[in-house]
């Protein structure tokens, strides 16, 4: 055995600690010291900002904006796309917020793609009746980040430490005290000792095996939260993006959709019409066919898959993203991200070829359940963005919505737990150091496994989770498949209590030390996902099952799923009431005979 | 070539505990010619030797984490297909230039360091922050004016490709300045006065040296070599007039 010494954990005192420096992160961080300039703000995250995935969001985001829309038109989209799933008072403070938010970006430089006359041009997504989504060419969560973090340069009160790991959160008797982790190059402990947190760490796409997502959305935020009692809610419900690349799972923009882009299987049919999204017109028809919602075009696919109608590729089977009517100019100046994508990838130019494409999983719907100002159930604790449900997508997220979402309820949070560092009380010293230091021993514990006692790899047992979770809570999902994961992500737990073997004992920089922490954490989540899909009877959204409950069942299940993890054993599943409003329940319906719209 | 062939990488290490001594290192690792050079460096990670060090993450040229020198050239190992390197071997180290903390991993504080010391944002007006409740208008043309420039990811190949930021590291270097430049030229953008001190510093723009090898390797096609040709032209005239005028209101 290798021994280690756990370095002794240096303590920073602060009002506020925001974890994550994606679009959630910044925005937060800067709406918190815009309200109270006087707050000794630290923005960390294990990665440099800029880097964050935010950076790989493509299509746009959505706010009202053209004459012909409205809130209600956002809302009632949005609340049908989630299959009546959503908390509607959180939509409807939703909707009226996204307007102001993206103008907001705007004056703080946001390149916005225009219109001749320099106002800020709209493209359709699936689900929305209206042209509803800004965007920057297809870089549009590119520019979103560096916009915000370019921001964030103004503003010399937001203290960063970039490349910090978080491992714990840490509470006393009044909640929330303090954000433990890992200084990542020099591989020493630091615990910040806080009045309040938000958590902005994006989502758990990295617990499957293919996905769109980068390699740090591995899920830890909801893990953080959930190891002190926070409910994880709705997290059976997975986003698959219809339109990833085969293999690497690399993202193939819906805008590319929205720009008219059509889906044709092996036989060259556009095969949507054959799944209550026709009828196929030759023009983009806003919420039918190609401009359907997500979890229908994924479903689609994989009926399409099993049928024996897809293009073989050697990762697997593809149907065709056909863009060659749209021609160079309009892919060039809307969409040339994906077009160097696929020349660079697939050696393919799609201004002559159809793109290959598959679902690959993309987003998590659940995450933290927070109010509408991103607090918790734990007091000083608040989550935004990706990692936190406000229960504003339900059991499907439109497009577009979630980089509105970063900005409005990051927005919120950053001023709520403002507003709570400056109230709450100061905390005291000795036991949260004490607390501090006993956490960091466990994780500097770990540093120490060697290969001699037989333990796994991290990639072995991470591995192991992807198929475990592409295997058993898919896309179409019945009991005994989730079952089989189930049981197989409980192992997976118990062998890593058991603990993993490391070729590197050293501390600084260490990412396969890094990486096994994320591991805990992910197989945490994991579990939310396949024990809230099993308890979940009924098919709605992205959450559809082949076996006896293939139906909605509105009567038992229009409920949310509220996990409660537990670090011994498999999560508890409760359920509670969805908040309604205006928009009772109705059946979801896409397709059928349309108007032509004409696209800008 | 052909898949499940070996190639093999020559990977240039170095731990600080032992400083002295950076070492070289091989590596063969299964060939697939649609593979990423990133794939392969992450087949090393999890089934070979989990102490090799990189920076990694979106996978697809946007983040800009993974850069390092690929056969001497600066590049972003997910951007580079196995098909590209073979039959190899393909020699990889750490960006140069830049002080290394491990490995392929290098210390990006100076580049940090600069952005906000170029006012590498955008100032807005104060009656438009104040207004924030709709958008301006902006033209296609006025965003042509910044928006190649805008495009930069801050991965820092083109400091390595810089000779003159080699040579003397107060330089502000390209992507610095091509983010001075992005802000400048945006119609909305009341900061020029605040940048200018920056740029007309010693280790301004007029460090540059023409060489135009920062243009070549950048992943995204961000021309910072006009950029600060943008920016000496600026200088310049703002030192004519500065002589003519003193005093004058920009």
């Amino acid at each position: 055995m290798v021994t280690a010494q756990t370095p002794e954990v240096q303590v920073i005192d602060c009002d506020l600690v925001i974890v994550g420096g994606g679009g959630a992160g910044l925005r937060a961080a800067l709406a918190a010291t815009l309200a109270d300039p006087g707050l000794d703000i630290r923005l960390v995250s294990k990665v440099v900002p800029m880097r964050s995935h935010t950076v790989a969001a493509e299509g746009g985001a959505a706010a009202v904006l053209r004459d012909d829309d409205s809130f209600e038109q956002h809302f009632e989209d949005t609340v049908s796309g989630g299959e009546w799933l959503c908390d509607q008072p959180a939509v409807e403070a939703f909707v009226a917020a996204c307007p102001r938010e993206l103008s907001q970006l705007e004056r703080w430089g946001c390149p916005w793609s225009r219109q001749d006359d320099g106002r800020v041009q709209t493209r359709f997504f699936g689900g929305m009746r209206v042209q509803r989504t800004w965007f920057a060419a297809d870089r549009t969560g590119f520019h979103m980040l560096h916009t915000l973090f370019q921001t964030s340069l103004r503003y010399p009160s937001i203290r960063r430490h970039d490349e910090f790991f978080c491992t714990d959160l840490l509470v006393d008797e009044r909640g929330l005290a303090g954000v433990l982790g890992v200084d990542i190059a020099a591989g020493t402990p630091v615990v910040y000792r806080t009045r309040a947190a938000v958590l902005a760490t994006g989502g758990a796409g990295r617990v499957y095996a293919h996905n769109t997502n980068a390699g740090i959305v591995t899920g830890e935020g909801m893990a953080l939260a959930g190891a002190h009692g926070v409910a994880l809610r709705d997290m059976e419900f997975v986003q698959w993006h219809p339109t990833a690349l085969p293999g690497s799972g690399i993202l193939i923009t819906e805008g590319c959709r929205g720009e008219g882009g059509l889906l044709l299987n092996a036989e060259g049919r556009r095969y949507l019409q054959d799944y209550g999204l026709g009828p196929p017109e030759p023009w983009p028809r806003p919420r039918a066919m190609e401009l359907g919602p997500r979890d229908r075009l994924s479903q689609a696919f994989w009926q399409e898959e099993r049928a024996g109608r897809t293009v073989a590729t050697p990762q697997g089977g593809a149907v065709l993203l056909d863009l060659r009517h749209l021609g160079a100019a309009r892919l060039a100046e809307r969409l040339p991200m994906i077009s160097e994508v696929a020349r660079r990838f697939l050696g393919i130019d799609p201004v002559a070829t159809p793109i290959p494409v598959r679902p690959a999983v993309h987003y998590t719907m659940g995450g933290i359940a927070t109010g509408l100002d991103g607090e918790t159930t734990l007091p000083g604790l608040f989550a935004a963005g990706e990692c936190a449900s406000t229960g504003i997508h339900g059991a499907n997220r439109l497009g577009s919505n979630s980089l509105a979402e970063l900005l409005v309820f990051g927005r919120a949070a950053g001023e709520a737990a403002a507003a709570w560092a400056r109230s709450a009380p100061a905390r005291a010293g000795g036991s949260l150091q004490r607390d501090a230091q006993a956490h960091a021993q466990h994780w500097y514990a770990q540093l120490t496994g060697d290969r001699s006692a037989g333990q796994p790899r991290v990639a072995e047992l991470r591995t192991a989770m992807q198929a475990a979770m592409e295997d058993g809570v898919g896309i179409f999902r019945d009991a005994d498949g989730m079952q089989r994961a189930c049981q197989t992500l409980g192992e997976l737990r118990a062998r890593y209590s058991a603990g993993l073997a490391l070729d590197d004992h050293s501390r600084h920089f260490n990412t396969e030390w890094l990486s096994a922490i994320e591991l805990g954490h992910s197989l945490q989540v994991a579990e939310t996902i396949a024990h809230a899909a099993l308890a979940r009877r009924e098919s709605r959204g992205a959450h559809v099952r082949r076996d006896d409950w293939s139906a909605r069942n509105d009567e038992n299940f229009l409920v949310h799923s509220l996990a409660y993890c537990d670090p011994e054993g498999p999560p508890r599943i409760e359920h509670a009431p969805v908040r309604l409003t205006r928009s009772a329940p109705a059946e979801r319906s896409y397709g059928g005979a349309g108007a032509r719209v004409t696209l800008d | 070539m052909t898949d499940g062939d070996a190639i093999r990488l020559d990977v240039l290490r170095w731990h600080p505990d032992r400083p002295a001594a950076p070492w070289w290192q091989s590596y063969e690792v299964p060939y697939r010619a649609d593979s990423t050079l990133l794939e392969a460096l992450q087949t090393i990670k999890d089934a070979l030797d989990g102490t090799l060090t990189f920076r990694w993450s979106c996978r697809m040229a946007i983040c800009g984490s993974c850069g390092c020198m690929v056969n001497g050239r600066p590049e972003l190992s997910c951007h580079l297909l196995l098909r590209d390197l073979a039959p190899g071997p393909v020699r990889l180290e750490p960006l140069a230039h830049f002080p290394v903390i491990r490995d392929l991993v290098i210390d990006q504080q100076d580049f940090l360091e600069k952005l906000p010391a170029v006012g590498a944002y955008l100032v807005p007006a104060a009656d438009a922050e104040a207004a924030p409740d709709t958008p301006s208008r902006q033209t296609p043309a006025q965003m042509a004016e910044y928006y190649q420039y805008a495009q930069c990811i801050n991965c820092l190949l083109c400091y390595s490709a810089c000779p003159q930021y080699g040579l003397k590291p107060d330089f502000l270097g390209p992507a610095a300045l091509a983010l001075m430049a992005r802000h400048d030229a945006d119609s909305r953008d009341t900061g020029g006065s605040a940048r200018k001190a920056a740029r007309d510093a010693e280790s301004g723009v007029w460090d540059c040296t023409l060489v135009g090898h920062c243009t070549e390797v950048c992943p995204q096609g961000v021309d910072p070599a006009r950029a600060i040709n943008r920016n000496k032209t600026a200088s310049a005239r703002d030192y004519v007039f500065d002589l003519l005028m003193p005093g004058r209101r920009r």
